[in-house]
């Protein structure tokens, strides 16, 4: 949208700081934002105020105690930064990881997906300034929350995958468990879905709201929901299939338009194929070892390797060097969020203040992957 | 005025800000436990049976609270934003009856006073703005000067069919013309329009973008703490409780409907009782309302005020007028007229929306994805 600056040449205009202590910045994210009414005309996103250097800290680690640190990128996706790292780690050695490891896991990571998406379902209620789907989506997240703490111990901070495995056999009883959770997730997302989805004032909030292309979308290096909502159907478990994605029958669900309002609807509609997923996982798995011979200290041999998984916000890479240590030469983490955030200085400009924060909130953005 | 007479004026005064203040208190736990069945939880439940004490406990923990005053803040304008907010939210009950023949003073003017006093609370959010030396603070006040001067004109007109149909801007002799049919059923329109517009003033959602909390963070309110917050707070609740109890007396009968066949005491007090019973259920449709609805954009809520509830309501009251002036016309014309009017408002919003809903979120296999990229891959 083109805004016309010279009727306001003779006034300045109003230069509004949103973040790091802004409630809807999702996190310590800081908007500087050039606005004329209630227009935004210039907008200087600064990120960093979440840095911790994992990169840098996972070099002094051995490969096992990397994977807690990977816990703590993707904050809200604990289980699938570590499906990432154990991964690029196995492949490395060349490691074949047992089946039923492989199957808890994609169990493990469908449902942390699914709860992914909750949190960002629940969020985006609140960005646009309804109250109550937060609770609803918490109500189901919940729930899986503390089936993870019954299988791995924690509730987010898992430390539950191994390189070549995973820590320990599941409960018993977790069939049923599971089968009556995905039950109550199915139908907690439908009421989710009538609650907010097709609400008017919903609509008019997100609909031809920040619009990107798919060839500008592609151009940012955006991933994932967001990639999907502009009409690129790319995923990794699809394009690049890795640990045992290829055995399932699921959806990817794909948008036209790729506004606020598709990029919210895909999200949805993947809680929905992981339900999918997950059942067709249960119903596959069997009984056998959950952890492959590894040598206690695992040292990969002296190479390089770029592993790619996607994670609930898109494609997440993760880009290993090794030495023939114990511990890792060089990680460098591709962090999808932190891609997708570069699309947000074109999504703004021209915006409402009001679109900004529904905006920010529909990309999705993990504060703590960005900065790493 | 003797020494007695002003004892009685202060007993009045003093009486009405007791009763406020603890309606204010009940709606207050009202809508935490509305709210809160509604989104499945329990709502509060420590202080006194089912929480009943709460809104005491959180009065008090304001009270005590620090006043802060920001540097860079315009003193005078900023301690004086609450006190301009509240008093004209006071001052409107001395002509609303919340009974029959529980009124202060029962003016003959009393719709004319009430609309005049209500836009004053305008001044004081904009002072607040002002004042805090905040920009958010001042984009909620602006926002706020906006949103309450374009909605007062529908909210204006609704109450001018009800003085045209009746005759009267005494409040009094509104609700007992009332006695035989409530307003409702001859102006359902006027009823929707004055409560749309009516959320709109008290800036509840889904028009609450004054005091956004996920945009401006309170908006004028931001810098505010302690004592001087709760100011805010207890006049955002007197209005609301107000436009309800101005939405039962105006439409919904007062206390007519049901009529009380007692006489004397009894039925004041019962009138009083039944008053009560019906506004504190349209409250609680402004609370439920809170709980479904996201908030609008700015520029829709002006656009959905200036396209859609100000032709309405001139048409409504240009409707009205007529009527009434030509004596030979019925008087069942104007429910026809006004529930038409009413469904072609709801059509063209349905209209203007639905063309949104028409989006497709296509969900393709995995199965053919895969296959389809095993071919490219081998070609």
């Amino acid at each position: 949208m083109e805004i016309n600056k010279t009727i306001n040449s003779d006034s300045v205009d109003l230069m509004i700081n949103m973040g790091p202590q802004h409630p809807s910045t999702h996190g310590v994210f800081r908007l500087l934002l050039n606005i004329d009414g209630e227009r935004i005309i210039d907008v200087k996103p600064y990120i960093g105020y979440l840095h911790r250097g994992s990169e840098k800290l996972c070099e002094n680690e051995r490969y096992a105690q990397v994977i807690t640190l990977f816990d703590r990128l993707d904050y809200v996706a604990n289980l699938n930064m570590e499906l990432g790292f154990c991964l690029a780690v196995e492949s490395l050695m060349e490691l074949d990881v047992p089946d039923r490891a492989s199957y808890i896991r994609v169990i493990l990571c469908e449902l942390n997906r699914i709860a992914s998406h909750l949190l960002f379902y629940g969020t985006y209620g609140l960005d646009v300034g309804a109250m109550t789907p937060v609770l609803y989506a918490f109500r189901e997240r919940e729930k899986i929350q503390g089936f993870f703490e019954s299988i791995t111990g924690a509730r987010m901070m898992h430390n539950y995958f191994r390189i070549g495995g995973v820590k320990g056999e599941l409960p018993g009883g977790f069939g049923n468990r599971l089968n009556l959770l995905l039950d109550e997730i199915s139908k907690g997302i439908e009421e989710c879905d009538q609650l907010l989805s097709k609400n008017e004032m919903f609509l008019a909030r997100t609909k031809n709201v920040g619009v990107i292309s798919s060839s500008d979308a592609v151009d940012f290096g955006v991933s994932g929901p967001n990639l999907r909502a502009s009409g690129i159907a790319r995923d990794i478990r699809i394009s690049k299939p890795y640990s045992i994605y290829d055995r399932f029958d699921y959806g990817i669900p794909v948008a036209s338009s790729g506004d606020c309002w598709d990029r919210y609807y895909v999200r949805l509609e993947e809680i929905r194929q992981s339900v999918k997923i997950i059942k067709q996982a249960m119903n596959q798995m069997e009984d056998g070892p959950i952890l492959a011979q590894v040598r206690r200290i695992p040292r990969p041999p002296k190479g390089e390797i770029y592993f790619r998984t996607e994670s609930p916000r898109g494609d997440f890479g993760i880009y290993l060097v090794s030495d023939g240590s114990d511990k890792p030469y060089r990680v460098k983490v591709r962090a999808p969020s932190f891609a997708n955030l570069q699309s947000l200085q074109y999504l703004l400009k021209g915006a409402y203040i009001a679109d900004a924060v529904t905006i920010l909130g529909s990309i999705d953005i993990i504060m703590g992957e960005v900065d790493r | 005025m003797s020494i007695a007479d002003l004892f009685n004026y202060m007993s009045y005064v003093f009486g009405l800000f007791l009763s406020l203040t603890l309606i204010v208190l009940l709606l207050v736990w009202l809508e935490r436990k509305v709210l809160a069945r509604i989104q499945m939880r329990m709502g509060p439940m420590r202080v006194g049976f089912h929480g009943a004490l709460q809104p005491i406990a959180d009065a008090i923990k304001l009270i005590s609270k620090e006043d802060i005053l920001p540097a860079w803040t315009d003193k005078l304008v900023y301690w004086f934003a609450p006190i301009v907010v509240f008093v004209p939210a006071f001052l409107l009950w001395v002509t609303i009856p919340f009974g029959k023949n529980m009124v202060i003073r029962s003016l003959d003017l009393g719709l004319f006073f009430i609309v005049a006093i209500s836009v004053l609370s305008v001044l004081g959010l904009i002072m607040a703005g002002w004042g805090s030396a905040n920009k958010y603070a001042v984009l909620g006040g602006l926002r706020a000067a906006g949103q309450l001067i374009s909605y007062e004109i529908p909210l204006i007109m609704a109450i001018l069919t009800i003085a045209i149909l009746h005759q009267s801007l005494n409040l009094v002799e509104i609700v007992d013309k009332q006695s035989q049919i409530p307003n409702i059923f001859i102006q359902p329109l006027g009823l929707v329009l004055f409560f749309i517009a009516g959320l709109a003033e008290l800036g509840r959602t889904p028009f609450d973008i004054h005091h956004a909390e996920s945009e401006v963070v309170g908006g004028p309110f931001v810098e505010y703490s302690g004592a001087h917050w709760s100011v805010f707070f207890l006049a955002e609740y007197i209005n609301t409780f107000t436009i309800s109890i101005l939405t039962v007396l105006l439409f919904l009968g007062g206390w007519h409907w049901p009529n009380i066949p007692f006489s004397g005491n009894l039925q004041t007090v019962l009138s009083v009782f039944v008053v009560l019973i019906k506004t504190i259920l349209v409250v609680i449709v402004i609370f439920w309302i809170r709980a479904t609805y996201p908030r609008l954009r700015i520029d829709q809520l002006m656009s959905f005020g200036w396209k859609m509830l100000i032709p309405m309501a001139f048409i409504n009251v240009t409707i009205t007028a007529c009527i009434v002036y030509y004596d030979e016309l019925p008087l069942w014309i104007l429910p026809i007229l006004s529930i038409i009017l009413l469904v072609l408002g709801a059509v063209i919003i349905q209209r203007k929306f639905s063309k949104n809903i028409t989006s497709t979120i296509e969900v393709i296999s995995s199965k053919s994805l895969l296959k389809e990229k095993s071919e490219v891959n081998i070609n």
